[in-house]
């Protein structure tokens, strides 16, 4: 099943008088359940591609499918309400809300959505427990380390069950052994759970990971290799 | 909505000492509010108070030609029997005290020096007289049949350095037109707290007032004190009687009451003043907050956040601020305002060349519930109203814009 489409977007920025092609005319499909890596140099337009299909920005020219829906053209609130129920991110910083707790940052996604307190507490604990932080939810994200808070990210964007997770560099700021940890963490859970992760990387051993190979280049695909199995 | 007040709470919570000075601006802003709403109102209260009690009377009943700016002595101008009009007038139901009195302008001659007063022949036996009678600061009060003694205010006998038992000459208009002038001994020197009044008034017994300006028996007016001041327009259809005109505290004091209702309007601005420089502050520090949890914004966003839900934490902070800035302001005007309430501020009014109106020496403040919770409520308002702006720029970031900020 499709979870996100792009066709022939570009995505140009104005600085001044200055256009920079992001993106030129890309086009990709991402399945359900894939486990996919965006990879290119910097510049290439991993980012921006992960923004477009995040629904946090707006292609310049082409389209945007989120599992169906046209989101090319939706405004901020409306991207917002795309996001909340069907997309999680985890980005390269840490990116937790410093005067949260562990159980309370997973918890945000969750308030926003409507969720029961008994709903939350059942949802946030089993998260908890899934990226091996069962024991640490009482604790602000000052008291954890960067593989740990990058670990509640994970179950942040896990929380309200999105079909689709988008992960722009997760292990650009940790040391190797934080990095595998969260690395692994993703792949587990999208074998058990099924979700749908795209991250974007340019470091080799994150890449090994990845079932799919999408290569950008200076704002185009040039390369879109299979490389494993749908678990 | 408690999740986001907790959010908001710890939010102002990270830096605490600019959270506390942003609502302390606040808190003395409203401090500040209290105490000028309560000294306006502690003073015309005081003032309008003291204008009845010594000047105007609740009510004053005179001829109907009787001009006041003149002071007029003319026979056809004053009440004749004017014993028998304030026992007709004592008579009715809310009135507590009537009695005649006798206005006439002239000076006060001393060895060295001279100084106009206003002369006013008073029955010594009557009520109205409390107030003097009360502020006896030596000497003794007059007698009905004293014929050589008068009174004077302490600010008069300061001024021409005069004390009991002092002889004085004293020069009064005359129901003739003319100038007629005796010596008179200082039989007690009074104190009314309004040294602009005390300054001024020189008190004879009614008997020798009319004598000496050859008004007869007649008086200027019948002074009317009621039980209370709100019975002023019930009992003013009982008084009304050809060749006579009623006049009101109101009507009396006519400079005082457009003072007091011109204030109210014209404090609304400074009110909006002193909120709008406190206003300021919580500008600057939720505007300051915004920049600095800019990524924040963009990692809310990006979870889902609704641009007005953005709005909604910073608009709760705003409010916490607030409710701070409030309580200390309450606790900060309440005790100044309790304490200049009891002590009173000193006011050397006669400098300021007031006319027209008295005061008394020192301003006691009266912080009414009315001001308290209006000023509150201003304060509330004017806090959200700084905060919207602030809140309004977060909720229009660009999630990725906000994304990319620094952290």
């Amino acid at each position: 099943m499709e979870v996100a489409k792009v066709e022939n977007v570009t995505r140009v920025y104005a600085v001044g008088k200055v256009e920079t092609h992001a993106l030129r005319g890309v086009n990709l499909t991402i399945e359900s359940g894939e486990f996919t890596a965006l990879v290119g140099p910097s510049g290439s337009g991993k980012t921006t591609l992960l923004q477009l299909l995040g629904c946090l920005d707006r292609p310049t020219s082409g389209r945007v499918y989120i599992s169906g829906k046209d989101v090319s053209q939706l405004n901020r609130d409306q991207r917002a309400d795309m996001r909340r129920g069907t997309i999680g991110f985890i980005f390269q910083f840490f990116a937790l809300i410093p005067t949260l707790t562990a159980y309370e940052n997973i918890e945000m996604p969750l308030l926003l959505n409507g969720h029961t307190a008994g709903e939350r507490h059942a949802r946030i604990t089993e998260l908890l427990e899934a990226v091996g932080l069962g024991d640490r939810g009482a604790s602000r994200p000052d008291q954890l380390s960067g593989g740990q808070q990058q670990r509640v990210a994970i179950a942040r964007a896990l929380a309200s069950k999105p079909s689709l997770i988008l992960a722009d560099e997760p292990t650009a700021n940790l040391d190797t052994p934080n990095g595998q940890q969260v690395m692994e963490t993703m792949t587990r859970l999208n074998k058990e759970t099924g979700v749908t992760f795209v991250f974007a990387t340019h470091d080799p051993r994150v890449i090994g990971y990845a079932r799919r190979v999408v290569t950008l280049r200076d704002g185009l695909v040039a390369e879109d290799k299979t490389v494993g199995k749908k678990p | 909505m408690i999740q986001i007040l907790k959010l908001a709470f710890r939010n102002l919570g990270r830096n605490r000492r600019r959270s506390f000075f942003s609502a302390l601006a606040m808190g003395v802003a409203l401090a500040l509010l209290l105490l000028m709403a309560s000294t306006i109102q502690g003073e015309m209260n005081d003032a309008i108070e003291l204008a009845i009690r010594l000047q105007s009377g609740h009510l004053q009943v005179r001829t109907a030609t009787y001009d006041e700016a003149k002071t007029s002595l003319k026979w056809e101008d004053l009440i004749e029997n004017p014993g028998q009009v304030a026992a007709q007038i004592e008579a009715i139901g809310p009135v507590a005290v009537a009695t005649p009195r006798l206005y006439a302008s002239g000076f006060v001659t001393t060895r060295e020096e001279s100084a106009g007063v206003r002369v006013v022949g008073i029955d010594p036996l009557s009520d109205a007289n409390a107030p003097y009678r009360d502020g006896m600061q030596e000497g003794s009060f007059l007698t009905p049949d004293d014929r050589e003694g008068l009174l004077i205010g302490r600010a008069l006998a300061n001024r021409l350095e005069l004390s009991t038992g002092d002889v004085v000459n004293l020069s009064v208009n005359t129901s003739g037109g003319e100038v007629d002038e005796q010596a008179f001994t200082v039989r007690g020197i009074y104190s009314t707290g309004s040294s602009g009044y005390d300054g001024l008034t020189v008190f004879l017994p009614l008997a020798k007032a009319q004598a000496l300006t050859g008004a007869d028996q007649r008086a200027s007016a019948v002074f009317v004190m009621l039980e209370d001041t709100a019975e002023t327009d019930a009992v003013i259809a009982a008084l009304q009687a050809p060749g006579y005109q009623v006049l009101t505290w109101r009507d009396l004091n006519e400079l005082l009451v457009q003072t007091e209702q011109l204030s109210a309007s014209y404090m609304v601005f400074f009110y909006l003043i002193v909120l709008g420089i406190a206003a300021t502050v919580i500008v600057n520090t939720q505007i300051m907050s915004v920049y600095e949890r800019t990524r924040e914004i963009g990692i809310l966003s990006a979870i889902g956040m609704r641009g007005r839900q953005l709005m909604v934490i910073f608009l709760t902070e705003s409010a916490l601020l607030a409710v701070g800035g409030i309580l200390l302001g309450l606790l900060i005007g309440g005790v100044v305002v309790a304490y200049l309430s009891r002590y009173g501020i000193p006011l050397a009014i006669e400098q300021f060349g007031i006319t027209g109106m008295l005061f008394r020496d020192r301003i006691y403040t009266l912080l009414t519930v009315r001001d308290t919770v209006n000023l509150t409520l201003m304060s509330f308002v004017v806090t959200l109203l700084a905060g919207l702006y602030p809140a309004v720029l977060a909720s229009r970031m660009e999630p990725v814009a906000a994304l990319r900020a620094e952290k």
